[in-house]
């Protein structure tokens, strides 16, 4: 099939999601991508692979999202050396990916990776340990962790350092500020410290053992990472999955968003004084948990999503109490918001403060709720409307200050629009079997599962070894793109905003470490 | 601020002296709140580190927080300095690149101290197990009194924890 988009042949991949596949020499690497920018494609993932059990050399491999779907392109690289022209400069969010495909495969742009990014002290360079041959058990001594971080100079100018263990239940990560007085000039993050090896862990599993794991890449993300993984999956071994699972798929998804909307809302409440906001909303969120563990018998819906449907069932009767609990938190919210909305402090305080404007969203690829907060509308829920989104015609918030309070505010729509979605689920939930077994897949196929999490999208990238085992699965976190604008949304803020302007965005940690 | 008062007063008050309907807890706070009365002067302050998890645990940790549990009403916070703290509270296997800065915060804390590992990363590594990558339970790493089980733990199940973690130094 030809791409008319991009002028290339590809190849149409089974599965829920419009995925196409295709083969590029690195020689037109750069050329493409800069096609594909052109014509306002964002790049969501980039990774490698090692196809040395395969005869074959290295691969690297980018997911790039056009409108007529996803395309997930494959470059293939010599054993000798595997470099590869880079496109950070095409796709500014392709840097870290770059030095952490190099950190772990030991494949990199033709102009050198610069800096280690997951690599720390636990294993040193020339160690890669997302190749075939070495052992997962293995332990690496270090070479100790040496970060050149970029260093500001000038009269007046001091550095903070933050970090990894921070004062609040926060994931460790460091962040370098260079300040002048209470100003932020500079804001270097350095992450990876929660890196423990998934990718790896991933390889040699069954489809069946992988599921777990897949729900625990990020906590606050399972149902969309279960999901994701069970899309993969079901693509990679040409499973259909019944429609009723569809449907309690989608309203997990949505309660997740509930769920974790409502805790960033009480939080940011909380970071600028109003305690009153953390805990009515931590109240709700407590509330929805009980709910969640009363149908799933999981207060985060963890395992709930599994390959080939649902793990649980809902019952009519269920049906009616979700709702019913549902819009008791939705009436309560409303009230909260316009609570949120008269008070002048916090207005003060969120209006203005990390800002991220539109263009620059768009050139480092922002994406998910900051993206839409910064008049990035994307969301994959909208944009392919493939069952159950289908017939929902899900609303799409969308805000274009980019700020703390443009963020807030497309919290509380998407909230808002979750609680509408789950309403007509329910009321239209398909009848009919939850599960179906996972057929056998077959050595080489490959596919790709696409969420849009609460958070922004999740994508997994699944390549079976044989009928059941993975030879290389990739799990992508929305957090990637999005951490690069916090250091861009704190310069010219102030030191103590910092909390406030993060947790706006609340990326997540593990999900990027892997 | 009408609105928000009226909210207050409407809301009025939800910690809950049992969730669930059960007893447990309700003794539980009892004997959590005399036995941090004797043996820590009417507070326990926890650090908490996140050493490598999923991010599931530190959520359960933030509802102990919330109006339900209340866990401050009973002398227990979380603080923001291991110099300030009496219990270590660990999350998550213990990545490799987090050990270092582990150890250190162990250390910071002054003695007697306590280590509760939270879930069953924490208790056994869990999904992630060891690695090139990953050292494991936390108890690879530290001393640990108490470990508690759960993906993640409830609120309650953790509060347990604690209270079992000062018992234990208590005989």
């Amino acid at each position: 099939m030809h791409l008319d988009e991009l002028g290339i042949a590809v190849e149409p991949l089974p599965g829920a999601m419009p995925v196409f596949r295709a083969s590029l020499a690195p020689a037109d690497l750069c050329a493409l991508c800069q096609a594909a920018r052109a014509r306002g494609a964002r790049l969501v993932s980039l990774w490698g692979s090692d196809e040395t059990p395969r005869g074959l050399g290295y691969a690297l491999h980018l997911a790039l999202a056009l409108r007529a779907g996803l395309l997930w392109l494959t470059v293939g690289l010599p054993r000798g050396r595997p470099a590869y022209p880079g496109i950070a400069a095409i796709y500014p969010g392709a840097d870290r990916m770059q030095r952490a495909a190099y950190d772990l495969l030991g494949i990199e742009p033709l102009e050198g990776a610069g800096r280690q990014w997951l690599r720390h002290g636990a294993w040193p360079e020339g160690v890669y340990p997302l190749r075939k041959d070495f052992a997962a058990a293995s332990r690496v001594a270090g070479a100790g962790d040496h970060y050149a971080f970029v260093k500001v100079e000038g009269e007046g100018v001091h550095e903070i350092a933050v970090g990894p263990v921070h004062a609040g239940t926060i994931e460790p990560g460091h962040f370098r500020f260079s300040v002048v007085g209470e100003k932020v000039l500079r804001l270097e993050e350095r992450l990876g410290y929660k890196h423990k090896g998934i990718e790896k862990r991933f390889e040699g599993m069954t489809l069946e053992e992988g599921a777990r794991l897949a729900g625990r890449v990020s906590g606050d993300s399972t149902v969309a990472y279960a999901w994701a993984y069970a899309m993969a999956a079901e693509a990679a071994t040409r499973t259909d999955v019944p429609q009723r699972a569809l449907a309690l798929r989608a309203i997990l998804l949505e309660l997740e968003r509930v769920a974790n909307h409502l805790g960033d809302l009480g939080y940011l409440g909380n970071d600028v004084g109003l305690s009153f906001g953390f805990f009515q909303f931590w109240r709700l969120k407590e509330d929805l948990l009980r709910l969640n563990a009363w149908l799933s018998g999981h207060r985060y819906l963890m395992d709930s999503v599994v390959p080939g449907g649902a793990a649980r069932n809902l019952e009519r009767k269920e049906g009616e109490a979700l709702l019913e609990g549902l819009g008791r938190i939705g009436r309560e919210v409303a009230t909260l918001r316009s609570i949120y909305e008269e008070h002048a402090g916090a207005q003060d305080r969120f209006i203005m403060t990390g800002q991220v404007l539109p263009a620059l969203a768009e050139r480092m690829g922002l994406n998910g709720l900051a993206g839409r907060a910064s008049g990035i509308a994307r969301d994959l829920r909208v944009d392919y409307p493939v069952p159950p989104w289908r017939q929902l015609a899900p609303r799409m918030a969308t805000h274009t200050r980019g700020d703390v309070a443009a963020r807030v505010s497309v919290r509380f729509e998407e909230l808002a629009e979750s609680i509408r979605l789950v309403h007509a689920l329910v009321r239209q939930l398909p009848a009919g079997e939850i599960r179906v077994p996972l057929a056998a897949g077959e050595a080489g196929r490959s596919g790709i599962g696409w969420v849009e999490g609460w958070r922004g999208e999740v994508l997994i990238a699944l390549d079976l070894a044989d009928e059941t085992h993975i030879h290389r699965l990739h799990p992508h976190d929305p957090s990637w793109q999005n951490w690069l604008l916090v250091e861009r949304a704190v310069l010219g803020n102030i030191v103590p905003d910092f909390p406030l302007i993060n947790k706006s965005f609340n990326l997540s940690y593990s999900g990027h470490d892997l | 601020m009408y609105q928000l008062l009226k909210q207050i007063v409407a809301t009025g008050i939800v910690t809950e002296p049992a969730p669930d309907a059960d007893e447990a807890l309700r003794r539980l706070e009892q004997r959590l709140s005399e036995t941090i009365l004797k043996h820590f002067g009417r507070s326990l302050s926890i650090r908490h580190v996140d050493a490598g998890s999923c991010n599931g645990c530190e959520l359960e940790i933030h509802a102990l927080n919330s109006p339900y549990y209340n866990l401050e009403a009973l002398g227990i916070k979380f603080v923001a300095s291991p110099r300030h703290a009496d219990l270590l509270l660990v999350t998550g296997p213990v990545s490799r690149h987090m050990e270092q800065a582990l150890r250190r915060t162990y250390d910071a804390i002054p003695e007697p101290k306590l280590v509760v590992a939270i879930g069953d990363c924490g208790s056994t590594g869990g999904v992630f197990g060891e690695s090139y990558a990953s050292c494991g339970r936390v108890a690879n790493v530290l001393p640990v009194d108490v470990a508690v089980p759960g993906c993640p733990p409830s609120p309650v199940a953790i509060m347990q924890a604690i209270l079992t973690a000062l018992s234990a130094r208590r005989s």
